[in-house]
């Protein structure tokens, strides 16, 4: 393709959009509006992920071993506790050390620091790899000889693995059905656009143009289209996504939600939106302009 | 140069419009193609533009067989082809020289070609000092000859006209066929498609009749052989 070609057919692609103002705002609204809700939806839910993760992670048993047996005879319990199916990790913690790290969790709180080591057992903390096991390992562990008391949390490490699962399954539906609808609504956006053009393009084919030569033009307005709306969808993103961590902070003093800064998906998110604009937008024109080709 | 032989056309539907059609039109001849409506005339400037296949017989067009011409090589037998419709087809939003330019950029041609050649191929028309005007501006007559310059621009060994002068007023029609004369007598070739009796017969030409899809006759004399 020669030079000059390259200048017509970009010239003629911005021109494009230029002359069907009003059909390339509505496919840039339609694709900002549809990344927007994607986009949202995807940070919403990797941050619930996040959230639930870490969550999850404190959801461990603990297995307290009888006070009259010595570190050595805990020990051999929590190599028997290791062997068993679902436990992921068992870790001996001794007395000495759960009061050092009990003090050090409630730092300068006087009334523990006068605490001896012998008001706690010994105990093994056990992590599970599939916690919606827990009640029948926990079941295999209480077995053992030697094992006095567990303290499990059975329904916050289910609901949990539970509420992960359904916003997962949810959450990828919801993204697919999203990212359908926009494809569909700017297809059909961008058909418009082509069938008010349909004389060019007849004009175009009668004087011999290639269907290559005809289709790039729309193509440079799909992608160009596209661009600009991903342009806009992620700075509104941005700014958006900015203001409502700002006000959930402020709210939230407990520090209940830890929230991941924008910059942190900046990456992944610049990707994602690109992706999307140039998917739809070049998919959008290609699929439309299709029918438009028969000779 | 077109050559038919005994080309048939049916379309999906089952209308006949073409029952064996032969004729051969020479390099730089000028011919009319005329017949009732329905006969089949549009249909053969289809066939000869690539827009139709025929369902049997064969047709050439400059150096293409078009019953067996593949669909990437349609846009360079259509360079050789320029046609001119009694619509006129232009682009309302594009001045008169941007009608003109538009169909050499489409074909691939550099800037400075299209600069040198769009006022020239005005000129000819006569429409070099409208070249700012847009479409709308124009009247019918100068509309068609806007038409005719587009068609010539790309430099066709053929030009086809499919009824030039079914919207214009005699005066204006007779303008246009003396231009469609001047442009064969450069060396383009020209078939007409018209219905106007008292225009063929001005200008002596070759004139193919068709009749319910067949040639009924070919003659040099410019004369009809039908009644409408
Ligand atoms: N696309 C089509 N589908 C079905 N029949 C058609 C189509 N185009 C033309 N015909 C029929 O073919 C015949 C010839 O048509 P056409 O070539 O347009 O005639 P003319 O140009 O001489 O008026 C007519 O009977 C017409 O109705
Ligand atoms: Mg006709």
């Amino acid at each position: 393709m020669k030079i000059n070609n390259l200048g017509y057919l970009l010239k003629e692609g911005i021109r494009g959009i230029f002359l069907h103002g009003f059909m390339s705002f509505a496919a840039v609204i339609v694709t900002v509006a549809c990344l927007l809700i994607v986009g949202s939806f995807s940070i919403l839910v990797y941050n619930v992920n996040i959230m639930v993760d870490e969550l999850n992670q404190t959801s461990e048993v603990l297995a307290f071993v009888d006070d009259t047996l010595t570190y050595a005879e805990a020990q051999t319990i929590e190599t028997k506790i290791r062997q068993i199916e679902n436990v992921y990790e068992a870790n001996l913690v001794s007395r000495e050390q759960a009061l050092k790290d009990f003090i050090a969790d409630h730092e300068g709180e006087a009334a523990f620091a006068g605490l001896e080591s012998d008001v706690l057992r010994h105990r093994v903390v056990v992590v599970l790899e599939d916690n919606t096991k827990m009640e029948e390992t926990v079941g295999e562990i209480r077995l053992i000889s030697g094992v006095e008391d567990i303290s499990a949390a059975y329904e916050l490490a289910e609901g949990f693995t539970t509420l992960q699962r359904v916003l997962q399954f949810v959450s990828i539906g919801v993204i697919i059905v999203l990212l359908l609808v926009s494809l569909l609504i700017i297809s059909n956006t961008v058909k418009l656009a082509m069938y008010d053009r349909k004389d060019e393009i007849a004009i175009m084919k009668m004087v011999g143009a290639t269907n290559g030569f005809i289709r790039l033009p729309f193509v440079v307005e799909g992608f160009t289209l596209g661009m600009v709306g991903a342009a806009l969808a992620f700075g509104l993103e941005w700014l958006m996504y900015d203001l409502l961590v700002a006000r959930i902070q402020a709210m939230d003093t407990l520090n209940l939600f830890n929230l991941v800064a924008f910059q942190e998906l900046l990456l992944p998110m610049i990707l994602t939106f690109c992706s999307a604009g140039l998917f739809v937008g070049i998919v959008g024109s290609w699929t439309s302009i299709r029918k438009f080709m028969n000779v | 140069m077109i050559e038919f032989t005994n080309v048939t056309k049916s379309y999906s539907v089952g209308t006949k419009a073409l029952r064996g059609v032969s004729m051969q039109i020479e390099d730089g001849e000028f011919a009319f193609l005329v017949g009732p409506s329905g006969s089949g005339k549009s249909t053969i400037i289809k066939l000869i533009t690539g827009e139709l296949k025929p369902t049997s017989g064969s047709v050439h067009v400059n150096g293409y067989s078009l019953e067996r011409i593949r669909k990437r090589e349609i846009p360079y037998l259509r360079r050789t082809v320029g046609v001119v419709f009694q619509d006129f087809r232009l682009i309302d939003n594009k001045t008169v020289y941007d009608n003109v330019a538009f169909a050499m950029r489409v074909v691939g041609t550099g800037t400075r070609e299209i600069r040198s050649r769009v006022p020239y191929v005005l000129n000819l028309v006569g429409l070099e000092h409208k070249s700012r005007r847009h479409p709308g501006e124009l009247s019918g007559g100068e509309q068609q000859r806007l038409a005719i310059a587009r068609a010539l621009v790309n430099n066709p060994s053929t030009i086809i006209a499919d009824e030039p002068t079914g919207n214009l007023d005699p005066a204006r029609s007779l303008e246009i066929m003396t231009l469609l004369q001047e442009i064969n007598n450069l060396g383009t070739t020209m078939l007409v498609v018209t219905h106007e009796q008292n225009l063929v017969e001005q200008f002596a030409n070759r004139v193919i009749t068709i009749n319910d899809g067949l040639i009924s006759s070919d003659r040099m004399d410019g004369h009809y052989d039908y009644e409408d």
